[in-house]
């Protein structure tokens, strides 16, 4: 119980620290906001933009501001979108389903590929593994854009074989999800496989070996799983590359999505919305931190105690 | 029918280059013990996997005649391989924290092996686990089918790995030093447990260093060196009328068997540490309940304990690396607990630790002069001075200086050992705190690195603080001993007296836990007392 209050706790704390932190970033950036509320080349008169500062709450001083913000943040108001004229919440709840999908698609690829490719590539012979690794080093210098506009010249224009744009069927998914899975599933078996051949290497693997278990079996019974734990703590980074690439991903793919709607919204000065995105992305990032940690204690009974959790 | 027979077997390492056993015959019967003894190298191990086909991705294995329970093995597949393991022979390796998977509860284990061959149908699975792990003497076998290797204990571990490697029925087992992470009195239970698989007609294969740990179960031995079986023979002849060199060497060096060396008499004067009343708790648990001792210069005092008894944790306070609950330690005199960490680093270089295995507690990266001179210039030894000390604590260890640039990887264990003694030396210590110093090594390196000790504490009068669970060790360097149970110092004295007539029946087990050779040897050499 006391281990829960903590973890909400620090949860609140991260949210705050990367919300305060938006906020000062975009204090930084130069010019006024009014204008990027009506549009920086429409004509506005002296009064009117007093007017729209007022109603913005920016012609009070930063540090009342800054108040509001975190308290509208911990009330759940977002505000209104400068651009869209709609409330941040709703701007994000619509955009939220097509991102969750490529996310949670991409999230089940990714592991399956390193999953497969790594313990493919750990046996004894040596080739299969020098081309996974340069075909993975490959994959991971090529810039997301890139291998999105690779795929859909060879696989939408070439061949016709998927939609080159959201259709709204899962055919439309297939294309987005592979470039996003591939550059995480390529550093994925990296460490997979680094962690199932030094797990071959331990004196359990060898018991294993002389109870005449077959050796796929020794890879997927027992070195898979400790394989599982630095791949785990590769995790944080994972969430970070899946929200970054979406907003190239998005775009590439011209699929909606929280991606676009960031990208547009930084590129308009929509603050409300990119506050809203950040405090989004904080929240992912506390939930997926604590849901590791409860996969950490699933892996590895020996970390039960300390987290607490009882699993399996 | 022999259930091994293996005549002029070779086992080769990196594509030819390492021969790591040379024509080595040998032959096993039901319900017998043959034992291959021999140091780290000598090619005991590679000997024993060959029997499983296990010997390596990089080994080859050539063999005029290799038969496993009556089927001729050479030109066997992988295939044919995985029928022979686990199902003729069983394997039992050293250490089962390791050797067990971790992540998997220990009745998963056991079921794998079950299942590798299928000689028990599924339902019937979870009955047979229960039913091995009865066989091998774990109490509450359903509770403990259920555990993970961590939450066991070592002798419950051990017994563990045994039920999985017994599980398909093999006629032969291998068990490849079964004893050596385990204290004196579990690995007496946990010998008893083989000898009695022996006694019920498995085929035991004993790989050991440990003499003791021979005799105690073979029948017979064959004595190993460079990959060569030098010497074999019933255990009683070998053992004690040897006919190799080698074996005669290696009968010498076991300790416990010499004789101890003669000693002044107990070291007078002030001390140099005293440890008062020194309670350290972790959380619940009391890890050392009210210690007290002083120790005085050139004096060595012998802690001896299970592992689990506190021992370490007061080598801990003793460093001052742990601070205790209550009670105090005086260093020269002056406090040496209770003060800030500030007050006590000009002071460290009066303590050193020697460590248990050096490989890990050197960096690897690290050659010999910097590991060192590390230690040198800690204590302000300027840079240009820094080898020609190093060389000369080098020589003081019996090391030669072309030893300087190696690095950890590329010495020997007992190089090693000697390695952590000059570094240990570099700051000009009073005390010494060895931890288990030679538990890591062969007994031959052993013998070498117990004299080099003794030497270095006749030529510079250090006290020393021996930890070690190996009586036998004890009482071959130390001036007084103390044993430590549950935290409690149930016995101390010196080391003729406590070893002559245990007071308490806790130091009467562990006597009684020293296998029997060890012990026979004992005698003559209290008489001279």
């Amino acid at each position: 119980m006391r281990g829960v209050l903590a973890r909400l706790v620090s949860a609140a704390l991260v949210v705050w620290a990367a919300a305060t932190c938006a906020f000062l970033v975009l204090q930084l950036i130069p010019g006024d906001p009014v204008y990027a509320i009506v549009g920086s080349d429409a004509l506005v008169s002296e009064e009117q933009h007093e007017r729209i500062r007022e109603e913005y709450g920016l012609d009070q001083p930063l540090v009342a501001q800054y108040l509001n913000y975190v308290v509208r943040l911990a009330t759940f108001r977002f505000g209104e979108s400068y651009q869209l004229q709609q409330p941040v919440s709703t701007v994000l709840a619509d955009q939220l389903w097509p991102t969750v999908q490529l996310a949670l698609a991409a999230t089940v690829l990714a592991p399956l590929l390193a999953v497969l490719v790594a313990v493919a590539t750990s046996g004894r012979a040596a080739w299969p593994r020098r081309v996974a690794a340069a075909v993975e080093l490959v994959v991971v210098s090529t810039p997301s854009f890139w291998l999105g506009i690779m795929l859909l010249t060879i696989f939408s224009f070439r061949l016709g074989w998927l939609p080159v744009a959201e259709t709204g069927g899962v055919a439309s998914l297939v294309l987005p999800t592979i470039t996003l899975a591939l550059p995480i599933a390529a550093v994925l078996t990296q460490v997979m496989r680094e962690g199932l051949l030094s797990a071959l290497d331990q004196p359990f693997a060898v018991t294993a070996r002389a109870r005449g278990v077959p050796e796929t079996a020794v890879r997927y019974r027992h070195a898979l799983r400790h394989s599982a734990i630095p791949a785990l703590t590769m995790a944080g980074w994972f969430t970070g590359t899946l929200l970054g690439g979406a907003v190239i991903v998005e775009n590439v793919f011209a699929r909606p999505g929280i991606g676009r709607i960031t990208l547009q919204a930084v590129g308009d000065r929509d603050l409300p919305v990119v506050q809203g995105v950040v405090a989004l992305s904080a929240v992912v990032f506390v939930a997926v931190a604590a849901l590791i940690d409860v996969l950490y204690a699933v892996v590895d009974p020996r970390l039960r105690r300390r987290t607490g959790v009882q699993a399996i | 029918m022999s259930l091994v027979e293996a005549v002029d077997l070779n086992v080769w390492f990196a594509g030819g280059r390492v021969h790591a056993v040379r024509d080595a015959s040998l032959r096993l019967e039901p319900g017998r013990c043959l034992a291959l003894v021999g140091e780290s190298g000598s090619g005991k191990s590679a000997l024993a996997r060959s029997l499983l086909g296990l010997a390596g991705p990089t080994a080859t294995v050539t063999a005029g005649e290799l038969r496993i329970a009556g089927q001729d093995t050479r030109g066997f597949g992988p295939r044919d391989w995985r029928k022979v393991r686990g199902r003729h022979v069983g394997l039992v390796s050293q250490d089962a924290l390791v050797a067990l998977d971790p992540l998997r509860p220990i009745g998963a284990e056991i079921t794998e092996s079950l299942l590798a061959h299928r000689t028990v149908p599924r339902n019937k699975v979870g009955e047979r686990v229960v039913d091995l792990l009865t066989r091998v003497g774990v109490p509450e076998p359903e509770e403990r089918a259920r555990q993970y290797v961590h939450q066991l204990s070592g002798g419950l571990r051990q017994r563990a790995l045994i039920a999985s490697a017994i599980a398909a029925e093999p006629g032969i087992l291998i068990a490849d030093e079964p004893t050596t992470a385990l204290d004196a009195a579990v690995q007496a239970r946990v010998l008893a447990l083989l000898d009695e698989l022996k006694e019920q007609g498995t085929g035991l294969l004993l790989i050991s260093h440990d003499l003791a740990v021979v005799e105690a179960l073979a029948d017979e031995v064959a004595v190993m060196r460079h990959g060569v079986i030098v010497e074999t023979g019933p255990t009683d002849r070998v053992l004690d009328d040897p006919r190799h060199e080698y074996t005669r060497e290696l009968l010498a060096a076991v300790p416990g068997t010499r004789p101890r060396p003669p000693r002044g008499p107990l070291a007078k004067g002030d001390p140099l540490l005293t440890v008062t009343g020194v309670v350290k708790r972790f959380g619940a648990r009391t890890a050392v309940a009210g210690a007290d001792f002083t120790l005085r210069p050139g004096e060595t005092l012998g802690l001896v304990g299970e592992s689990g008894s506190g021992k370490t944790t007061l080598a801990r306070v003793v460093l001052g690396m742990a601070a205790p609950d209550e009670g105090t330690v005086l260093l020269d005199g002056a406090p040496w607990s209770g003060v800030p960490e500030r007050a006590r680093r000009s002071r460290r270089r009066t303590i050193q630790l020697i460590p248990q295995d050096p490989l890990s507690a050197v960096d690897p990266r690290w050659p010999v002069s910097r590991v060192v001179g590390e230690a040198l210039a800690a204590t302000g030894v300027p840079r240009a001075e820094r080898t020609a000390r190093t060389v000369l604590l080098l020589e003081r260890v019996g090391l030669t200086p072309d030893l300087l640039d190696r690095r950890p990887a590329a010495l020997s264990g007992g190089q090693r050992q000697r390695v952590a003694i000059a570094r240990a030396l570099a700051p000009q210590p009073k005390l010494l705190v060895c931890d288990e110093p030679v538990s890591a090594l062969d007994v031959s390196v052993q013998a070498q690195v117990l004299d080099l000790l003794r030497r270095l504490q006749e030529e510079l009068g250090l006290a020393t603080l021996f930890i070690s669970h190996d009586l036998a060790v004890v009482r071959e360097v130390c001036d007084r001993v103390m044993v430590m149970k549950d935290g409690v110092v149930v016995e101390s004295g010196p080391v003729e007296d406590v070893f002559a007539g245990p007071a308490h029946p806790y130091t009467k087990a562990l006597l009684d836990a020293v296998p029997r050779r060890a012990r026979t040897a004992h005698e003559p050499a209290q008489e001279r007392l």
